[in-house]
This record gives structure tokens, sequence and C-alpha cells, in this order.
């Protein structure tokens, strides 16, 4: 009972109260701020860079950077701020790393059509009948072709705008952009998006 | 009814109306907009409709090998130790410090040196100083010059060029 109480307790922590607390040496608290954001953090670099292994290895990346940065840790900014800025740029850089790679490849290989689609991937959801899953999984591979096909930073924009719910002065410090011009960003983002949805956008509607 | 926005100026207020994040007189211009602009209209409705869409992408869960992954490379990180943390080996920490002790001990060089250099010159110059005084009183001391009056005077001497030969010739002369 005490050990529920002090569980509650903790996760009514702030993140900031938590990482300084880390910061003095209490790695307790670093599990629960790797409980309350390792689902967010691998799901936005699953979106970012489409392949769930490498996702989680950024992922991984992410807690051990602020892990190693915990000693300089000053609450400035938003701890969401700071992490989702580290797990964006090592997105990025996979992102162009792999893109490199791919070039590469595509010099010596040819490409069948299909090559590019990413591994199946492991779902937390109930159980569906086979027909639902395969029509969710048709809606779902269609959103994250699209949200791919946008370029890297409407991408990212969309990403923590759209599933980290973050304000709009984090998401405009994590893309390095004033809030007008992210704003903008955005709108054409979603733009492209309706535009490459349309089928499912439509069919809502009706 | 008429609206002060146009469809561009919508482009950086209307997500942050449809998201609720607007304030409230972004919120009353692109509902004046909205009001007067069908495509707008449309537009604002397909955005609602797409992220109704979105909603749909699945939720990944992180494998169960993720937090012992973690652990694992968490335990291999070395021990905060200020700033040797920042240092991969010993090896190195060794080298860095060697290199910083040579960079001190050699800044403090060439202070001494430069002290050394200014006593040097200052001797130096002293004896250029005698050395001049010497050569001045050797000059004037010569035989030859005794009656340099007259020998300035001299119309002889007028006619000589001015190279060294001549002077010598007129020296040795006089020295005969």
């Amino acid at each position: 009972m005490k050990r529920v109480r002090q569980d509650v307790e903790a996760m009514a922590r702030t993140d900031v109260q938590l990482m300084l607390d880390v910061k003095a040496g209490d790695d307790q608290s670093f599990e629960l701020l790797l409980r309350r954001y390792r689902t967010p953090l691998v799901n936005f670099l699953y979106r970012m860079v489409r392949d769930p292994g490498v996702a989680e290895e950024l992922a991984q990346e992410v807690f051990l950077r602020v892990y190693r940065a915990r000693k300089e840790y000053a609450p400035s900014a938003k701890f969401t701020t700071w992490m989702f800025r580290i797990a964006t740029n090592l997105a990025l850089n996979s992102v162009r790393d792999n893109r490199h790679r791919q070039m590469e490849i595509s010099m010596d290989h040819s490409v069948n059509p299909g090559d590019d689609d990413p591994p199946a991937m492991q779902v937390a959801d109930g159980a569906p009948t086979i027909e639902q899953e395969m029509v969710a999984r048709t809606r779902a591979e269609m959103i994250l072709k699209a949200v791919h096909a946008l370029p890297e930073k409407q991408r990212a924009a969309v990403l923590l705008h759209k599933y980290q719910e973050l304000d709009y002065d984090e998401i405009a410090r994590i893309l390095e952009c004033s809030e007008s011009a992210l704003k903008s960003l955005l709108f054409r983002a979603y733009e492209t998006l309706r535009a490459e949805l349309a089928p499912l956008v439509n069919s809502v509607r009706a | 009814m008429s609206s002060t926005q146009t469809c561009s100026g919508m482009e950086n207020k209307l997500i942050a109306y449809l998201d609720g994040r607007a304030k409230p007189a972004e919120r009353r211009a692109v509902e004046e907009h909205l009001a007067a602009c069908a495509d707008c209209r449309l537009r604002a409705e397909d955005f609602r409709a797409l992220w109704s869409v979105m909603e749909d992408l699945p939720v990944l869960s992180p494998s169960p090998a993720f937090d012992a992954a973690l652990r694992t490379k968490i335990a291999k990180e070395p021990a905060l130790r200020g700033f040797w943390q920042w240092l991969p080996s010993p090896r190195l920490a060794f080298a860095v410090t060697a290199l910083v002790v040579m960079s001190v001990w050699l800044s403090s060089m060439p202070r001494i040196a430069g002290g050394r250099n200014k006593m040097e010159a200052r001797i130096e110059a002293k004896a250029t100083q005698v050395t001049a005084e010497a050569d001045y009183r050797m000059i004037r001391d010569l035989p030859v010059l005794e009656n340099y009056d007259v020998l300035s005077k001299f119309d002889a001497l007028s006619e000589l060029s001015d190279s060294p030969v001549g002077v010598t010739k007129v020296g040795a002369g006089q020295a005969q």
C-alpha cells in the first residue's frame, strides 16, 4: 500500500522535478521519466524514420543523452522541449544518413517497387478481425507514407503538433523557427496531407 | 458579409483556430473570414476530418527488451568524475595533462627570454655607443686628418670621385 502511494506521488511530480532528482543522483526518477516518455518517443521516432528497429535505437540514444547530461541539466526550458529537440535532431540525422545510404545502394542495385515499405510492426491494440486489421493496416500505411513524404521539417512539425500536442512555442524552439513561421509550416504540411489523403478525408466527411 | 482577412492571411491563423489555441482576436478574425469564404470553410472542414483520420495511426509499443537494452547502455557509461568524464581513456587524460603543463611552461618562456633580450639589447646599445666613441676618437686622432680643414679645401679633392677607391688613393697619398 505504501509502495503504491509512493508511486502515485512520484508520478505526480513534474518532469523538471524528476530531472532535478536525477541530477541529484536519484536513478529511480530516471526510471519514471523513462516509463513516462518511452512510448511517445518511440512512436515519434518511428513516424519520423519509418523503421521500428531504428526508432528504438534512437529512443535509447535520446534517453542515454538525457542521462549523460543530467549533471549539467538546468530547467531553463520544458523537459519535453529539450528531450524532443534531441530526438528530432537524431531523427533528422538518421533520415539524412539513410537517404545517403539508399542513394548509394540504388547506384548498385535496381530496387523493386515494394522494397521501401517498412517492416511489419507490432501494434498495441485489441484483437480485431483479420479483415478489420487489414483495413486498419492499409489506412495506417497510407497515413504513414503521406506523413513520411513531407519535407523533414514539416514532418517533425506535424508529428510534434498532432501527436505530441506540444505548445507552439515548444515546437518552434525544437525546430529553431518563429511561431509564425511554424504556423505557416503546419498549414502547408496539412494542405499537402489533405490532398494526399483525400480519399480518407472525404470518407470521414461523407 | 465582407471579411478583413484574405485567404493567404489564414495561413498562420487557421491551424491555431482549429486546435483551439488561437487568441480571442485571432479567433474572431478567422470566424469572420470563414463566414465569408467558402474555400477556406471547406479547407477548415477538411483539416478537421484529416486530424480525425490521422488518429487512426496505431500506437507502437516499445519492445520488451527496450528497458533492458537501455540499462545495459547506461551501465557501460563511465561514472561522472567532473572534467575527466569527457576523456575516453586514462592515457588520453595523461596526454592532455602533459600538453597543458607543456603549454603553461612554454607560455612562461617568452617572458624570461624577453627580459634577457632587453638586457642584451641594452648591453649591445652600450657597446655600440662605446665603439662609436672609440671610432670617433680614432678618426679624430688620425694624423692624416690633423689638417682636415686644409684637406677639405684642397682643390684636387673636389675633382676626385666620391668612390671609396678615390678616397683611399688620397689617403694613401697623404700617408706617403
